[in-house]
């Protein structure tokens, strides 16, 4: 339960350590918080030779706007956006989510971009991002690119980013009109991974249709899935029971889940449906009562 | 490497390796021994402690990640012979039985009622969900840290927030 | 010697608070772990990844070459020293280190010792082992089927079967059945878990090259028990092997039996001259270390026409592992699940039993079970409450017809108990009044009407603690007896050294309170020493709720014999008759005089200054209890749910728990160790499980995946209790410990199946997960 011996270097700056990965970043480690990173290495599943830790790099954290988007640095802690409650009215999924994941003490040192980037298929940042059709900004010594999280997960605990890259920032578009979300998560008890994981966000146009809907899920697939179907089925729609429960019915038929101790492929699927459905009932309402 | 760290108000520096633990470095070589290990999967919080003030769980840091910041275990809760708070609460509601979970639960108490002085039972039950309690049930670890809500928390006479000059 | 003013008293009945709680408030606890000797090593385990495979060689050369590492240890080296073997508590042997097979996944293969515990674990890693893996053995059907491979090979043995064991009256339970009006049946599973107690186990051996003295720091429930193994097993002199147990994080059965690494930890410091340190993670006690349950019961109930049990029929499938190292009671290979017919009055009764070993870690009897109790009162209370469901009846009121009533005490069961008291009917009304249970019951009537799900569960259960009178129990041949040695200073405080070693409940504090009632002295002035075998009477330790029943017991008799000899004392200073001197509240008088008092402060000092002609000098003894009988603890727990039709997820939304065990020494931590069982019974209920899979991977090794309630998920209890004493207890005490891990995981079962009764589902085994839940809906054709 220790981890075995590696090199350890502390930039302290963001240069320093895109130059660090530039160079040794094929058996270099990213420590943002840790919280992923370290059970890792404890059982020795990750045996790196270089952990490159982020913390001391000033700047790499916070929340903030940013004309029409919202930016989440990569190390805010999940902690963070749980205190970020003026976005609530706005961006919901994002203040419902960040209270369940793992425990409190996780949350007060684990990281957003770190969770990312660590792609675990039952990370709840994973569903929700996909719900908010988010986009990371990814840099290495030289470049800069935006990697929409659509195409950030790669397969269990993969991503498509290159061992030189280092996710900055969490970039969401902020809605421009009525919004509700939610994020519905079973898990056996708090700490647990998501048995299944639903992250749903809506905004409707001035008609009162959907004009937009996300639909992220979690610990039902290789990795975190974006109920593209479903979306479809509802935007432009005159939200409904009938509507909501079809849309509920298609994510269920999309996602992957496999079976373990947590339930039956049924069961994890059935368990989608009735979240997808609950969770647009509250999106929907949350919307309508919202503020413009 | 050196690790330089502020313990319970007084400046430590110690050799550590890169991979030591931090809840390692706690025990082993600043010879803290309040601070307990129960897992191997960051699941039961036995070995939390406080970071620039934060709850985390020592067993799922680095000891190098703690260098130049603050940090709070329970040898420092108590101010000489007077008890915190949460240690008296801890007692006289019967908050513990074998002792073992009981200094990250009150780390965990601390912290909270610096934010939040006045926690309903509700609050105070998130705020633990996660320290793995065997014995108690947890009913008096609740009962007594409402009752050191009561009590009133002390502000702590050292820094809890502002980490050690020279770090960014 | 003036009199001042008598001061808070902390006897019998009072919430004294913890006098022990000081050190561990301020991080100041001294656990195994905590303890750091000069030139002290550090010892690891290296385990079988197989469940059942044959060894065919081991290479240690990379680990020996690495630097910090002192010593390597395998099977073979110890085979020399005849340690590779140990014997159990259950009189079979088990691998120190496996030398030619390993037979759990998980098993003791070699141990590194090493400067450094992160070394030790490098080196481990290093170590070359070339299995040949076996067919593994999983379920203890397969082990007992024609042609499962043997596991126990060691033995030369032809099959896996350990035991067969009976009780009760075949015939008489025959002739009930063949009369029945009605027979109802449940098979059911009560799935393996573990006690998990927070602090893992581990040692710190410290043998002494030049005086031969073996100090071994353990955590263990049972120190003296311990060091008389060590000795027989170590070949060592027991006289010069001290065991202290000194603060344990919690036991709950965990650290009663003697694990491999004990062994090789001291081996290894024999061997290598300095002390050494091998404390287990988590995931090797999960693995590794006495589980608990794994056992599979068939129960059937027999009922006349008027909803009267008459007759109790089970057979049992035990699955013990790969090694049979239960701590149990010699003469009952199956604990004591023949407390069966619990609270009811069962004029019949037949128990057949049958254990097996398989290819998974051994234990069984463990996790607060009071050997064997929680699954018998498991087995009664789901086939009361099936009962229930079948005759449409009310359960709270077929357990009411059922009871052993109040004036049939002392009250002889059809498998051979001597219940000494109880008043079920009392606890069931309490209970049901406390919750509000003919409202619930209208309201539950009216969620059904609405499709909602909500259901009440009962269970009243009755279990036996306090091993025990030494002719009928011992474990290895040690009688159960414990002891008790009180020794009062001259200036009147006094110091109480027990055979019985805490883990959490708080003896520091009641034995205290017992020497405060009987003598006087103040709770506050009573040292309470346990767990040093150097400084303790002879005991056998701490489990299945024992300390209070015979410990307490033996601190009465040895304070009231010190009192006895007080009066003497007295009558010596009053010039008078010691049958004149009257005693309360560590006051004596002369009868009729009651102004003129003398206090057991200064008797005590007269003890060593004053004493009459032909008494020798001092104030102190030790007292070895034999206990006449066994005692019964009691209660009826009621538990309201809602059950979430889309989810299967199960929502406790009240816990009622009324417990009776008889006179109550502390209160406070009563009430906390009901606490404590109550939530162990939620987990057992609805999250804690160790599987296998088919190639006996153990899937439950960590607790990710052994998964303990947090505060979040853990409901809220309201507790009351009744009291009906003990008639043969010198305190009326019972032990109470485990009773809410006896009792509570039927209560919360009983519950769901209530909720789900309507729609036909009748039994699910624990855990009772919202996938199961969800499950028996969908098969039941209710959705969301």
């Amino acid at each position: 339960m220790f981890p075995a011996a590696f090199d350890y270097s502390a930039p302290a700056t963001l240069d320093e350590a895109l130059r660090l990965l530039h160079e040794r970043g094929e058996d270099a480690k990213v420590l943002a918080g840790g919280q992923s990173l370290i059970p890792l290495l404890k059982l020795r599943f990750a045996t790196p030779a270089l952990v490159v830790d982020i913390g001391r790099i000033e700047g790499l954290d916070g929340i903030g706007r940013d004309d029409g988007t919202l930016h989440i640095r990569a190390r805010t802690r999940h902690a963070d956006v749980e205190k970020a409650t003026e976005l609530r009215g706005s961006l919901d999924v994002l203040l419902d989510a960040a209270p369940q994941i793992s425990d409190p003490l996780i949350r007060n040192q684990g990281t957003v971009g770190g969770s990312l980037c660590h792609a675990d298929p039952a990370g709840d940042w994973g569903a929700v991002m996909l719900a908010l059709g988010a986009e990371l900004e990814a840099r290495t010594a030289t470049a800069s690119r935006r990697v929409p999280v659509t195409g950030l997960f790669d397969g269990p605990f993969a991503t498509t980013l290159r061992p030189e890259e280092l996710v900055t920032d969490v970039i969401i578009p902020m809605p421009t009109g009525l919004a509700g979300g939610t994020y519905l998560k079973l898990e056996r008890k708090v700490g647990d991974f998501a048995t299944v994981g639903v992250a749903v966000h809506v905004e409707l146009s001035g008609d009162g249709r959907i004009g937009r809907a996300g639909i992220g899920l979690c610990a039902v697939g290789p990795t975190s899935l974006k109920a593209t179907d479903a979306e479809k089925a509802l935007v432009g729609q005159e939200p409904s029971d009938g509507i909501i429960a079809e849309a509920a019915r298609l994510a269920a038929a999309h996602c992957q889940p496999v079976a373990d101790q947590r339930g039956s492929v049924e069961y994890k699927r059935d368990v989608v449906r009735v979240f997808v459905q609950r969770g647009l009932h509250t999106a929907i309402d949350r919307a309508r009562g919202g503020a413009a | 490497m050196n690790v330089n760290v502020t313990v319970n108000g007084a400046r430590r520096s110690a050799e550590a390796e890169p991979r030591t633990l931090l809840v390692d470095f706690i025990r082993t070589t600043l010879g803290l021994t309040g601070t307990h290990i129960g897992c191997d999967t960051s699941s039961c919080g036995a070995c939390t402690v406080l970071l620039d003030g934060r709850p985390v769980k020592s067993c799922t840091l680095l000891a190098a990640q703690a260098d130049g910041r603050n940090l709070s275990t329970v040898e420092g809760l108590a101010d000489g012979a007077t008890l915190h708070p949460v240690q008296e609460a801890f007692h006289t509601e019967h908050g513990l039985q074998c002792g073992f979970c009981t200094p990250g639960m009150m780390m965990v108490a601390a912290a909270l009622l610096e934010e939040n002085p006045n926690p309903s039972e509700e609050e105070v039950r998130w705020a633990i969900s996660g320290n793995i309690c065997r014995c108690t049930g947890y009913m008096n670890i609740v009962k007594a840290i409402r009752r050191a809500a009561e009590l009133g928390v002390e502000v702590h006479s050292e820094p809890v927030s502002a980490p050690a000059a020279g770090v960014a | 010697m003036a009199i001042a003013e008598q001061p808070a008293l902390g006897g019998i009945g009072e919430s004294v608070l913890r006098k022990e709680d000081a050190r561990f408030i301020r991080g100041h606890g001294n656990y195994v772990d905590d303890i750091v000797l000069p030139r002290m090593l550090h010892m690891a385990i290296l385990r079988s990844p197989y469940a059942h495979a044959r060894i065919r060689s081991i290479d240690t050369a990379a680990a020996e070459a690495l630097p910090g590492v002192v010593a390597v240890v395998t099977g073979a080296l110890l085979e020399q020293h005849k340690l590779a073997w140990m014997p159990t508590l259950s009189g079979d042997t088990q691998a120190v280190l496996a030398t030619d097979k390993v037979r759990f996944q998980g098993q003791e293969v070699a141990c590194v010792v090493a400067e450094s515990k992160y070394v030790a674990e490098d080196a481990v890693g290093l170590i070359d082992v070339d299995y040949e893996p076996l067919q593994a053995v999983v379920t203890p059907q397969q082990a007992l089927s024609p042609d499962a491979p043997i596991i126990r090979t060691d033995k030369d043995a032809t099959d896996n079967h350990i035991y067969h064991w009976e009780a009760g009256d075949k015939a008489a339970t025959e002739a009930a059945f063949a009369r029945a009006a009605r027979v109802v049946s449940l098979s059911t599973f009560y799935p393996r878990c573990h006690p998990a107690p927070l602090e893992t186990c581990g040692c710190v051996a410290d043998l002494d090259p030049i005086t031969g003295q073996a100090t071994i720091y353990m955590t263990s429930q049972a120190p003296h028990a311990h060091r008389t193994l060590f000795a027989l097993v170590a070949g060592l002199p027991e006289e010069k092997i001290r065991v202290i147990s000194p603060d344990i994080g919690g036991g709950f059965g965990n650290k009663v039996p003697i694990y491999p690494g004990y062994v090789v930890a001291t081996a290894a410091s024999l061997l290598l001259g300095r002390p050494v340190k091998w404390i287990e993670d988590r995931t090797e006690n999960l693995i590794s270390t006495g589980f608990a349950r794994d056992y599979h019961m068939t129960g059937e109930l027999a009922l006349d026409a008027d909803n009267r049990f008459i007759g109790l029929r089970v057979s049992l499938l035990s699955d013990n592992g790969a090694f049979f190292s239960d701590a149990q009671p010699s003469k009952f290979r199956a604990g004591l699940f023949h407390i069966v017919t619990g609270s009811y009055d069962i004029p019949a009764a037949h128990i057949v039993a049958d254990g097996a070993y398989t290819n998974k870690a051994p234990g069984g009897v463990a996790y607060r079970c009071s050997f064997r109790v929680t699954e018998a009162s498991y087995l009664i209370e789901r086939l009361v409450d099936t009962a229930a469901h079948e005759l449409g009846v009310d359960s709270a009121a077929l357990r009411m017809r059922n009871f052993i009533q109040p004036e049939a005490f002392p009250y002889r069961s059809a498998t051979g108990f001597e219940y000494d008291s109880g008043d079920y009917p009392r606890a069931m009304r309490v209970a049901l009044e406390a919750l509000g249970y003919d409202d619930l019951r209208r309201e539950q009537a009216e969620k059904r009407a609405r499709g909602e799900l909500m259901g009440i569960g009962v269970a009243s259960f009755t279990e036996v603690v306090g091993a025990g009178k030494g002719r009928d129990y011992d474990i290895v041949g040690l009688r159960m007896f414990d002891s008790a040695e009180l020794r009062v200073h001259p200036t009147g405080k006094a110091i109480l050294k027990l055979g019985v070693r805490s883990q959490g409940q708080g003896h520091e504090t009641t034995f205290a309170q017992i020497v405060a009632e009987e003598l006087g002295i103040p709770a506050a002035d009573v040292e309470v020493k346990e767990g040093d075998t150097d400084n303790t009477p002879y005991g056998l330790g701490t489990y299945a709720s024992r300390s209070t029943p015979v410990g307490g017991a033996a601190t009465a008799v040895i304070s009231r014999k010190l009192r006895d000899k007080a009066k003497q004392i007295a009558a010596h200073l009053f010039e008078a008759d010691a049958a004149d001197i009257e005693f309360e509240r560590g006051r004596f008088w002369v009868k009729g005089s009651p102004d003129q008092v003398k206090t057991i402060q200064e008797i005590a000092f007269a003890a060593y200054s004053n004493i009459p002609e032909g008494m020798e000098a001092g104030l102190e003894g030790v007292h070895y209890y034999d206990p006449p009988n066994m005692t019964f603890p009691f209660g009826t727990y009621l538990v309201v749910v809602e059950v979430d039709r889309g989810t299967g997820v199960v929502k406790v939304r009240r816990m009622v728990a009324v417990d009776d065990c008889g006179v109550r020494i502390n209160p406070m931590i009563v009430e906390g160790q009901i606490h404590g069982g109550l939530t162990e019974g939620f987990g057992i209920a609805f999250m804690e499980l160790i599987t296998f899979d088919p190639e006996g991977n153990c899937i439950g090794s960590t607790f990710m995946d052994y998964l303990l309630p947090t505060a979040w998920e853990t409901p809220r209890f309201e507790t009351l209790a009744t009291v009906t004493p003990s008639p043969h207890h010198p305190l009326g005490a019972k032990g109470v410990g485990e009773s809410a891990t006896v009792g509570s995981p039927a209560a919360y079962v009983n519950a769901v199946i209530d909720a789900l009764a309507p729609h036909g589902v009748r039994n699910i085994d624990m855990p009772v997960t919202s996938d199961k839940v969800w499950a028996a809906l969908r098969g039941a054709g209710v959705t969301e």
